[in-house]
């Protein structure tokens, strides 16, 4: 079976820009969920969020890409790119038509969106933006990331809410499989306008408490609801036999299993996120107890949690794996957040470091579950799951392992 | 022995009419649905035609928290999906849920929704900061499109994995390629693919309308969208879902279904050229024409019937003439090929389901459907368009494509299956 190995990363983080800051932060619990600056939260309920800081897409990006952009494409354009430069991978190495882009979406490029929409509404169809065609819609960066690389091979969107992340990459293994050499894939999304805000209150997963540090508690006996974030990662995922081409190429570590699976309506069946991890754990033949450390969904909605302690503790007993959740850092990243923690999960690895959860003072005991909790946890990880849940009743799990 | 992918039922809701059959009329009649729009004012646009769907949600079975909760698109996934279901005679509560799959196509979700909501909660986008007290419950649910292929998963009972695919206009067949993937990878035996969109809001209309991509011919709508004829002037838009229910080989045989077609190939590919032009040469068409023929074991002399993206822009047509040339060499002049588009507009991430089942019905009734409203041919689109009227003829191979705005290029080739059943 065709591998698929990590060799580049690109991350836009609240607590970090790039794989070396986001890592360093991380692991010394650097958590970045704050006041909201983006727009004025004066009256709405929700006032804190984890934005990306010190990000001027103008430094970056051509001025022409800037007026057709969202703040989400953005940030994904930098993000591939620097990917690709940490992969080493120059234009005319691979063939275009062998490179694919995979990417996840949760809600299309939504600020730009309700900036149209404004200006149709308030002063005429005569105002909207040229570029409305695309720049909002949920394909936009798989589109944008083609153009901007000039690769000409498979392109695919998929969303399937916070699991999608996840998802995305999945679905380009899948392309390595059918025979591309490249896959450019994972998710960065922002929605923190207005008008996404009020659909992030309307979903009923967000926490009403306003105390960054008390807002987002995964596990925790006061866990009431998430924190919204924006970011996430894109990585450069290809072939062994690729990154062999390039001298030098630093692997970070390798996607050896993924499935997903969907929670059914009815209350009587159980939650499919222990099934998603367990089909993960055979594709990719191996036991759980080579697991070293569970990334987790970490919903900080009290029965989501209760859901996704029983599912680990179901798989690896009673405290029987390190479980962690660095986003409690960073707030939920939809489209982003799966990948991100991918991300974290083949750093982990490459780094032989498990960074620790923030803020989570009271784990709910009967939970069972071993989280790495304030500091991070130094050794040897070869391998590690991943879990993501999305609203609606998505189940993603992915195991990744160190390359040998 | 590779598992293989096969369509065991079908489900429609289309402009002229709800319904697998109300479809096919329209189709083999050769008659169009675009008309005026009907569901807003749309007389200060440029563009103020559609292909609508005369669609009555009470009528077709949903119930008034459906009706509340879902957005039309998801209105139409669950009613084709019932037609689906029942059609391909499965009992999905007898099947093991975690070997149910969803892969739902959408370009724009529920944008229809979204729309109506921005105009309350902005005071008609008079306020910036929208007002939260004026947030519908289900308002995230529009937000992220996934929600309709929750309510899909819900309708057949899905428990295996479930996604929307969401690649703009090539979305219709992009999905059900997914959907088939997971199947021959053996990650689930059933998959309920298709697309659905109801894009039909002043935002949508107004996108296209500012790059001049939409028709102009609103004195008469109903030959308003015309692919390969040299009076063309853009595309029509319009809404509906097609539903698929996609079924491993064997595990239909073992129950003896009916089975429409094989999906033998398919590929999809990026152009890397621009958001929303396309090279006249159509290279990246022809690539994925050329590895879904690969995949499905089909050379180019097989392919019987070529249904074209047909969008009624210039530059569509000649670049997927100019694919179809490029892949299929001399015989592409002896394929008939025809755009349902002319038919029923073009449904954004629906359309390219709906086109797959237009195939297929092709394949039941021996009967290609034609290109409406094609008078007077362009003289740079030389190939056999099957204008007007449909033609009999015996297909055992048709070859589907799709482009779509972010440059994705998008081709399926469905075989019929040997002692496939009825």
């Amino acid at each position: 079976m065709t591998r698929a190995v990590v060799t580049g990363i690109g991350i836009a983080s609240p607590n970090g820009l790039g794989p070396t800051a986001y890592w360093r932060a991380t692991l010394h619990g650097e958590a970045a969920i704050k006041p909201i600056t983006r727009f004025d939260s004066a009256n709405y309920w929700a006032k804190i969020a984890g934005e990306v800081p010190g990000f001027e897409a103008g430094r970056h990006l051509q001025g022409r890409l800037l007026p057709q952009t969202d703040h989400m494409t953005r940030l994904t354009l930098v993000g591939t790119d620097w990917a690709l430069r940490g992969a080493g991978v120059q234009p005319n190495d691979i063939p275009d038509t062998d490179i694919a882009v995979i990417t996840a979406a949760t809600a299309g490029g939504y600020e730009f969106g309700q900036r149209e929409l404004q200006k149709l509404w308030h002063q005429g169809p005569e105002y909207v933006s040229a570029y409305q065609s695309f720049a909002w819609f949920y394909a936009v960066n798989t589109g944008q990331i083609s153009i901007r690389h000039g690769t000409r091979g498979p392109g695919a969107v998929v969303v399937s809410e916070q699991a999608g992340g996840i998802d995305s990459i999945g679905h380009a293994r899948r392309q390595l499989r059918k025979g591309v050499q490249l896959a450019l894939t994972g998710g960065m999304d922002s929605s923190l306008c207005p008008w996404a805000w009020v659909a992030h209150q309307a979903s009923g997963c967000l926490s009403r408490n306003n105390n960054p540090r008390r807002a987002y508690l995964p596990f925790d006996r006061d866990a009431s609801g998430y924190v919204a974030g924006e970011g996430g990662a894109i990585m450069v995922l290809e072939t062994p036999e690729s990154a062999a081409e390039r001298p030098g190429t630093r692997i970070y570590g390798e996607i050896v299993g993924y499935a997903s699976t969907f929670d059914s309506r009815m209350p009587s069946r159980e939650p499919g996120l222990k099934r998603a991890a367990e089909l993960a754990l055979r594709d990719a033949g191996m036991d759980a107890s080579e697991i070293d450390v569970v990334f987790a969904d970490a919903a900080g909605i009290p029965e989501l949690d209760k859901a996704e302690a029983e599912a680990i503790k179901g798989i690896f007993g009673p405290f029987g794996v390190p479980v962690t959740a660095p986003k409690t850092m960073t707030g939920r990243l939809f489209a982003g957040g799966g990948s991100l923690d991918v991300a974290s999960a083949i750093l982990s690895i490459y780094w032989s470091a498990i960074p620790p959860t923030v803020n989570v003072e009271n784990p709910v005991p009967e939970y069972e579950i071993d989280l790495v909790m304030n500091e991070a946890r130094h050794g040897k990880v070869k391998a590690a799951l991943v879990l993501g849940r999305g609203k609606g009743g998505f189940n993603s799990a992915m195991v990744v392992r160190e390359y040998r | 022995m590779s598992r293989r992918a096969v369509i065991t039922g079908v489900g429609v809701v289309a402009p002229g009419g709800i319904g697998t059959k109300a479809y096919w009329k329209l189709l083999s009649e050769g008659r169009t649905a675009t008309r005026i729009i009907t569901h807003f004012d749309a007389s200060p646009y440029r563009s103020r035609m559609a292909g609508e769907a005369d669609f009555d949600p009470v009528r077709e079975g949903l119930t008034p928290q459906e009706i509340r909760r879902l957005d039309r698109a998801a209105q139409f996934a669950v009613v084709a999906g019932r037609e689906a279901m029942s059609d391909s005679g499965i009992e999905f509560d007898q099947l093991d849920p975690g070997r149910i799959g969803v892969s739902l196509g959408t370009a724009v979700g529920c944008t229809t929704s979204l729309e109506r909501e921005f105009i309350v909660g902005s005071d008609r986008g008079k306020y910036w900061e929208v007002d939260q007290s004026y947030a519908v419950p289900h308002l995230y649910d529009y937000f992220t499109p996934s929600s309709m292929a929750t309510e899909l998963a819900w309708t057949v009972g899905a428990e295996g994995p479930v996604s929307v695919v969401s690649t703009g206009c090539t979305s219709g067949l992009d999905s059900v390629g997914y959907a088939a993937e997971l199947i021959m990878e053996g990650s689930a035996d059933v998959v309920v693919t298709g697309g659905t969109e109801a894009p039909l809001s002043p935002i949508t209309v107004v996108c296209f309308d500012v790059i001049r991509a939409s028709s102009t011919r609103n004195d008469d709508p109903t030959t308003a969208c015309r692919p390969f004829d040299k009076t063309r002037d853009g595309l029509v838009l319009g809404e509906g879902c097609a539903i698929i229910v996609l079924e491993e080989l064997e595990h239909a045989r073992a129950r003896g279904a009916h089975i429409y077609g094989e999906v033998a190939g398919f590929a999809s590919r990026c152009n890397a050229y621009h958001m929303t032009g396309l090279h006249p040469e159509g290279i990246e068409m022809s690539d994925a024409i050329n590895i879904a023929l690969k995949q499905a074991r089909a050379d180019a002399t097989d392919v019987g019937y070529i249904n074209a993206h047909g969008s009624g822009t210039k530059q569509n047509d000649l670049h997927e003439t100019a694919a179809f040339k490029r892949s299929l060499g001399a015989h592409a002049y002896k394929t008939p090929v025809s755009g349902f588009k002319s038919m029923i507009g073009h449904s954004l991430g629906a359309i390219g389901s709906l086109e797959i089942v237009g195939s297929l019905l092709a394949f039941e009734e021996d009967l290609i459907p034609p290109t409406a409203n094609l008078h007077e041919p362009d003289p740079e689109c030389d190939l056999d368009y099957t204008p007007l009227v449909a033609r009999e003829k015996k297909v055992d191979t048709v070859l589907t494509v799709g482009s779509g705005f972010g440059g994705f290029q998008s081709a399926m080739v469905l075989k019929k299956v040997e002692g496939a059943g009825r």
